[in-house]
């Protein structure tokens, strides 16, 4: 590839991942009502879509080999367990971050 | 006029210094995620023989983690700006539902809408979409630190590593969890603050369900479609629980103003 078919490509990476950004916000603009539909879309789907990102977080985990999904599934216990415990977002996160980290270097 | 404008430039520093000290905090896990998560990419921009100029400037334009690791291998490939495109579109259209869900929390938010909107990636949106801003805390200038802080965290990540390449050596393995544990606690904190859970139980089901069918790397957008489509079909009795749930809450407990505002969804 040549620079300037470089710059096009990336160019083209920019413009797609801006439109399905800017994509809803143009299509319902802030001076006008939004549909009733869309309006209940906006408060059902957060829940969902944060389901999909935990999800998509623990795709490339396999149950059927290596660790079989332990390490991942003791520290999300773990950082449920803290959360509900002190309800201190960074402390859930590091306490579970560690004890992964160490489960995957030292046990697994 | 002259002291005017002094104070008011005063004023507006204050506000503004208040969000940042709201914000920086929910983003720490970020930092550790992106810095980490940035190195590696540019690391690995830095392998397949590319100066740290691309991971910089990338990092900076397009600002959505999985898509620039995807375009490594098409700038390594045939020149294909449509295939390019169509790619993108489909890695990232998630952030349609982003955007569907912050038509109201991006409201009003001015000139920093552009940017907020620019910057919404999975993590920008769900900090956004879930923290609780203090009452005397400017909502956009909070949501714009935390937008701002995030890219700038990626671009330090991806420009390190692009810059130190091949010089670094990890002993970091299982640092990336740091982005999962992210995830579950923002799923956590929204499941303990709603009322009813259909949203939350569809979600984790069918994303199970779509990456058992259709694997690792094509799950996505089936989800979305099952998603959108289950909840379509679920809207009469979600709505119904939902109105079900705040009528017993104002009999019960009166919520504070707040909570009723963003239930209602008429915020501004």
């Amino acid at each position: 590839m040549t620079l300037l078919q470089q710059i096009i490509t990336i160019a083209m990476v920019v413009l797609g991942t801006a439109i399905t950004r800017f994509l809803p916000f143009l299509i319902f603009p802030a001076d006008k009502p939004v549909p009733k539909y869309v309006q209940y879309l906006g408060k059902a789907l957060p829940s969902a879509v944060f389901g999909l990102l935990v999800i998509y977080c623990l795709r490339n985990v396999s149950i059927f080999s290596g660790s079989h999904g332990i390490p991942e599934l003791i520290s999300i216990v773990l950082v449920i367990g803290l959360h509900l415990w002190k309800r201190q977002m960074l402390l859930s996160i590091a306490g579970g971050t560690i004890c992964y980290m160490l489960l995957v270097q030292m046990v697994f | 006029m002259h002291t005017e404008s002094c104070i008011q430039t005063e004023k507006r520093s204050a506000v503004m210094k208040k969000a940042f000290a709201a914000a920086f905090p929910y983003t720490i896990p970020i930092f550790a995620g992106f810095w980490f998560l940035g190195l590696t990419y540019g690391i690995y921009m830095n392998v397949s023989g590319f100066s740290f100029w691309y991971p910089m400037l990338m990092s900076i334009t397009i600002f959505a983690g999985s898509v620039e690791f995807v375009t490594v291998n098409m700038l390594l490939g045939a020149f294909n700006p449509l295939q390019a495109l169509v790619m993108t579109l489909m890695i990232n259209a998630r952030h349609l539902f982003y955007g569907i869900s912050m038509l109201e929390k991006y409201r009003g938010t001015g000139w920093k809408k552009v940017y907020l909107i620019f910057g919404m990636c999975d993590e920008s949106f769900s900090i956004n979409y879930t923290a609780d801003i203090p009452e005397d805390v400017d909502r956009g200038w909070f949501m714009f630190f935390v937008t701002l802080l995030n890219h700038f965290y990626w671009f330090f990540g991806a420009t390190l590593g692009g810059i130190f390449g091949s010089l670094i050596h990890f002993n970091t393995e299982g640092l990336d969890f740091v982005m999962t544990a992210m995830f579950v606690v923002i799923f956590l904190e929204q499941w303990l603050k709603e009322k009813q859970h259909t949203s939350a139980f569809v979600g984790i089901g069918l994303s199970l369900l779509c990456l058992l069918a259709f694997g690792a790397d094509n799950f996505i957008i089936p989800s979305m479609f099952a998603m959108l489509g289950v909840l379509t079909l679920l809207r009469g009795s979600i709505e119904r629980k939902q109105d079900e749930t705040e009528m017993t809450d104002r009999e019960e407990e009166p919520l504070p103003e707040g909570r009723i505002a963003e239930k209602g969804g008429s915020q501004l």
